[in-house]
């Protein structure tokens, strides 16, 4: 018998497999590994933040900061490159930095007791009005290293490739994979999602497992930073902008429950090609505009919210109820 | 002074003073009162009222003015959160609403109907949300979620109904509503005071309050009691959609244009601030309508600072983070003992 | 000879409240020690000492004679002191295997090797006869099977001290005999046992020595064998309890008219095989079964938190359409939860405030009750429960479980009922505040009331009853009337063979 505990994971899988399909039936050329490839790279940065999203989620917490992480990355890597800072090491300190003002957050969500919702929320008004500070316009990256960077890829069969910044995505997300799964810090991930209190009774480091949890969600948000500086060879203090509720939502959307506990990293993945496939189907469309994406994605999201409960009705959690 | 000295041992005069530096209002009233203080020392004449073509004039009623949008989507919002909920679709709401006001008006509607019809539409959103956390019973971070992500959506294809990327109205009734003033008096500080003192009067003069604190802290028990949970849960978000519907009408009818990517953006944000600021816990539970209004008063007299302190825009953001934290960080009894100890270790 | 664990000298205070002063408890090893007192006493507060989720003030704490300091829940855990507590605390949304190895997974090259967890996870239940799928969601188990998971987790190689904090709360008989066959195999291996209780029977039952502790100190320590059961509840007490559960014949008094509520054929497919029941004014009808057998459930379908699928009601003769809870209240039916933490209280409003809730709701919500009405009713509740609170504007929260349960029960009572349902109204009480609560279902029955009663203690029943309704695997298999009522005619009904 399956284990239902991979239903959610399966669904969203379906959910994409299908769309592609229908953007297949639709429009010549849309059933390629070009078009697969295009959707990894163009949401490579979204998905590397979904990924600390999703450990954040997981353990029942939420995180605003990400899109003003990744703003805030790209603008001081944009001012290093003018410094004359070579993009490498301007992004191993701004990892860094995300891991430490992640760090920095869990703690002060753990020991003052405030809500992850205000202290995130406060990061993001941080974080974006440092960008500010910084600059009001784009300023452009000209590293070499960038230009040939940006160039990188492996071919897929067909006309396809996969480049640079879904190759570094993917690698992420092998190793978010391992710690959520393989490790005892991630078991301690879904104990404190699943119950807080209980996970406290039973030992788990609360306040070390905590700070852990966001700084691997400033970790990932401050890497597609660097992906998304790196893909736009440019820093713009307004990039990023409501990343975090696309973060969120592919987290959703990859099934994993907003509530804490439940869920799986490689589904965040497929969530968020499922965000990028929709804007996929309205670019080759043509006549539709960005306001569908936003309608599409919240009626998704209506759905698979829906969906959710009643599996967990399903997994018949009577003890969680 | 503060001692955290023997109980027993303590004199009258002292837990008196206990008594006050405990009450939840002390820190955001600090927070205000410093903020002012740092204004009177930039710049002497912050606190001048003065009456220009026949209406007041003044950076204190500036901050009264500018606040009110936020103001009217906080007190909403300290509704919800004493159900144990949240909403994050009303700056949503606010572009739903703003689209809604201009298509109508483009549609040649009597004014007097347009109002009523977008505060209409605000009321739909609201049992939309309310549908989904009480019927459904889905979580309302996730629940409001969702019309938070499409509800902008839905205001820019409602533009697209009459074919405006960015359509301008003219309405002197609704902006009479917005800009105009009673006497000496915004009209908007008017309106707001009389849907404050409505919903205040709802709150604590009828027993709806203590019903919808019960289902905030307990719901099995409230629905033990016999409460209908459901309704009051709709009757929140439907109290929100309002709130937000008439921040909306003031928002629109000031800018007079139908801009819903950009109208109402991160209120939300600042008005679940102004609730915590207001001591109001996410937990849910108790509402607290006075100290929200106070939390909001602490937001936007900073802003205002700032724009009056010669500081470029830009550091708006940062300050307001930087105030936020600390007025929360504050509140927070495990960091008072950490610092205690600290100054207590100081200390020979 | 060195105790197993020693703690000496252990002391605790909280703002305004002394919990433990100066308190000295050992357990020896191959020892079932019964830790005993009242609500409040300070039992929880010792345990949570012993297993890291407290920090004492001061004292010491010695594990077979080596001084030990116990940081969190995690020091306890590699000292070897394991605990389990009434609510299981483990993750219900975690699998079997994942709660059980939690924090101690078997690793490989720095990365859990779950093979071999899954294997450790089965010898661990195989330990204690336990053959369940252990990668499930515990949550998708029985209360009973968590429990037991949550003792498979306490019991590590090198556990040297058990804590089974009220671990028979929520089992019935089979489960607590399994229950007790466990801990005699614990005991026999050397285990220090550390078991808490308010089923005065089990103590007697597997315990060798109590200790008794009252208002935070040791009151008392003795063999189960010289400490016999009055003495006992005097300690606790500090005062002798006369027998309070005799019978009190309530003489079959005039005949008191017509039922005021009268159930037909109401049940619901899976949790309550349809049933009949009656009640008069001043008449108490007890609800008697094992854990499992209907008796919340009958008392959630006749309030109607829980809604029927068959059958009729009739309140006063009039027939009751869907029931609800808010319809019960206007039909003046009054109901106290069994779990008043998850049903009952809610903890951040005031004791006033709880109490005037039922009354308010029933009175809708532009009818409010002014503060001065509101305040007369909390006031005049608490004196006549004698709730134990500084005020009536402190958080119900803050107030001790048996308070709690009176606020509750005050509640319930504030709405003016006709009928009023109690569901186990002494659960997790002690045993003064117990005896007060009997007086006080005898009394609410001399007003008029009628009262029905569910109880997992059939002494209790037997005291307060008229007519008694016995239940069996969710149904209704006999009544029992007036003088036939006591603990022999209701066992053997229990298990005498079902129709």
């Amino acid at each position: 018998m399956m284990n239902e505990k991979y239903l959610p994971l399966l669904a969203t899988i379906a959910v994409f497999v299908a769309l592609f399909l229908l953007g297949g039936a639709l429009y010549k050329h849309f059933l390629s590994t070009q078009v697969l490839g295009d959707i990894l790279a163009d949401n490579a940065f979204v998905i590397t933040a979904a990924i600390g999203t999703t450990f954040v989620i997981l353990s029942g917490g939420i995180d605003l900061s990400v899109g003003s992480m990744i703003g805030f990355v790209g603008v001081v890597i944009a001012n290093l490159d003018l410094a004359g800072w070579h993009p490498l090491a301007s992004a191993a300190l701004m990892l860094a930095f995300g891991l430490g003002f992640g760090a920095l957050q869990g703690l002060i969500i753990d020991f003052c007791e405030i809500q992850p919702f205000i202290v995130t929320l406060a990061g993001l008004f941080l974080l974006r009005g440092s960008c500010f500070m910084i600059n009001l316009d784009s300023v452009p990256i000209h590293s070499p290293f960038v230009e040939w960077f940006a160039t990188l890829s492996i071919p897929l069969p067909g006309e396809g490739e996969l480049r640079s910044s879904a190759v570094v995505m993917l690698v992420a997300l092998a190793a978010a994979i391992g710690i959520a799964h393989f490790t005892r810090f991630g078991a301690n991930v879904y104990a404190i999602g699943g119950d807080r209190t209980s996970a406290a009774l039973m030992g788990v480091p609360m306040r070390r497992t905590m700070v852990g949890i966001y700084a691997l969600g400033g970790f990932y948000s401050a890497l597609g930073g660097v992906i998304y500086a790196f893909y736009t060879s440019s820093g713009y203090p307004l990039a990023g902008s409501g990343t975090e509720l696309t973060a969120i939502a592919s987290v959703v959307l990859g099934g994993t429950m907003l509530t804490g506990g439940i869920g799986m990293v490689a589904g965040t993945l497929f969530g968020g090609m499922i965000l990028g496939l929709i804007a996929t189907l309205i670019v080759f469309n043509g006549t539709l505009n960005g306001a569908w994406i936003m309608i599409i994605s919240g009626v998704l999201l209506f759905v698979f919210i829906v969906l959710q409960r009643s599996l967990v009705g399903s997994l018949r959690l009577r003890g969680a109820a | 002074m503060k001692h955290a000295g023997n109980v027993e041992a303590e004199t009258q005069p002292a837990s008196r003073l206990r008594a006050i530096f405990t009450h939840r209002a002390i820190w955001p009233v600090i927070a205000l009162a410093l903020i002012f203080l740092v204004d009177g020392i930039i710049s002497p004449g912050f606190f001048q009222i003065r009456v220009v073509e026949g209406r007041l004039f003044g950076n204190l009623i500036d901050i009264l003015y500018r606040a009110t949008p936020t103001a009217l989507v906080a007190i909403g919002m300290a509704v919800v959160i004493g159900t144990k909920g949240i909403d994050l679709s009303v700056g949503a709401i606010i572009a739903i609403v703003g689209a809604v006001i201009t298509w109508r008006i483009h549609a040649g509607d009597p004014h007097g109907l347009v109002l009523l019809i977008a505060l209409a539409v605000a009321l739909v959103c609201g049992l939309w949300n309310g549908f989904l956390v009480a019927v459904l019973d889905i979580q309302p971070i996730i629940a409001t979620l969702i019309l938070m992500t499409s509800g902008r959506g839905i205001g820019l294809m409602i533009n697209l109904l009459y074919g405006g990327t960015n359509p301008s109205f003219t309405s002197p009734f609704l902006q009479g509503l917005s800009v105009g003033h009673i006497g000496l008096i915004p009209t908007r500080l008017v309106l707001f005071g009389a849907i404050f003192l409505a919903l205040w009067l709802l709150v604590r003069r009828t027993a709806f309050g203590l019903l919808l604190e019960a289902v905030g802290g307990n719901p099995a028990a409230a629905r033990i009691v016999g409460i209908n949970a459901r309704l009051v849960i709709y009757s929140a978000y439907l109290i929100s959609g309002f709130c937000a519907g008439w921040a909306g009408v003031v928002l629109a009818a000031d800018t007079h244009t139908s801009d819903p990517v950009s109208i109402g953006l991160y209120v939300e944000l600042d008005a679940i601030l102004a609730v915590v600021i207001g001591g109001g816990s996410l937990a849910g539970g108790r509402i607290y309508l006075g100290m929200t209004l106070l939390g909001v008063l602490v937001i936007q007299a900073l802003t205002t600072s700032i724009l009056t302190s010669g500081l470029p825009p830009e550091y708006n953001l940062v300050v307001k983070a930087v105030v936020v934290l600390v007025v929360l960080l504050l509140q927070s009894a495990n960091l008072r003992a950490a610092l205690y100890r600290m100054f207590a270790r100081a200390k020979p | 000879m060195t105790a197993r664990i020693e703690m000496t000298g252990v002391s605790k205070a909280f703002p305004g409240v002394r919990a433990l002063d100066g308190v000295d408890f050992r357990v020896e090893a191959g020892e079932v020690h019964a830790l005993m007192g009242e609500n409040g006493a300070g039992k929880s507060t010792l345990i949570k000492i012993m297993t890291g989720a407290l920090r004492g003030d001061g004292g010491e704490i010695r594990l077979d004679g080596r001084p030990v300091q116990i940081g969190g829940p995690g020091d306890a855990q590699a000292l070897g002191i394991g605990a389990v507590y009434q609510e299981v605390n483990l993750i219900p949304t975690m699998s079997v295997t994942k709660n059980l190895t939690l924090l101690r997974q078997p690793r490989r090259f720095g990365l859990i090797d779950w093979r071999a967890a899954r294997e450790r996870a089965r010898e661990r239940l195989r330990r204690l006869d336990v053959d369940i799928d252990v990668e499930r969601p515990l949550g998708s188990y029985s209360v009973a099977v968590q429990q037991l998971v949550a003792i498979a987790r306490a019991l590590e190689d090198d556990t040297r001290v058990l804590v089974l904090d009220e671990p028979t709360a929520s089992l019935d008989a089979n489960e607590t005999a399994l229950l007790f066959k466990i801990v005699r195999d614990l005991k026999a291996r050397g285990l220090a046992i550390v078991f808490i209780t308010h089923f005065i029977d089990q103590v007697y039952a597997i315990a060798d020595r109590i200790s008794v502790l009252r208002n935070g100190r040791l009151v008392g320590c003795a063999p189960t064998a010289e400490l016999p059961p009055p003495q006992m509840i005097a300690l606790m007490l500090g005062r002798e309890l006369e027998r309070a559960e005799e019978r009190t014949a309530q003489t079959p008094s005039a005949v008191r008219g017509e039922p005021i509520l009268v159930a037909e054929g109401v049940g619901r497919r899976r949790l309550m095989q349809p049933f009949d029941l009656s009640l008069r004014a001043g008449e108490v009808v007890g609800l008697a079964g094992l854990l499992g057998s209907g008796r919340t459930e009958v008392a959630k379908l006749i309030f109607g938190a829980i809604k029927s699928d068959s059958g009729a009601m009739t309140v006063a003769g009039a027939p009751v359409g869907a029931a609800s809870p808010g319809r019960s209240l206007h039909l003046g039916i009054a109901f106290c939860p069994e779990d008043r933490k998850a049903e009952g209280i809610v903890a951040e409003l005031s004791v006033r405030e709880n109490i005037v809730l039922a009354l308010q709701t029933k009175r809708g919500v532009f009818r409010r009750l002014s503060h001065s009405e509101q305040q007369a009713l909390a006031d005049n509740m608490i004196e006549a429960l004698a709730i134990a609170t500084p005020d009536a504007e402190k958080p119900v929260g803050q107030l001790s479980g048996g308070n709690q349960q009176k606020v509750v029960l005050a509640r319930a009572l504030a709405s003016e009922p006709r009928i009023l349902i109690l569901d186990e109204p002494t659960r997790g009480i002690d045993v003064g505040a117990h005896a007060e609560i009997v007086a006080l279902i005898r009394r609410l029955c001399a007003d008029g009331l009628g009262l029905v009663v569910a109880s997992s203690e059939l002494d209790e029943l037997v005291a307060v009853s008229d007519r008694i309704a016995v239940l069996k695997d969710r149904r209704k298999i006999g009544e029992i009337e007036e003088r036939a009522i006591n603990r022999q005619t209701i066992i053997d009904t229990i298990a005498g063979p079902s129709s």
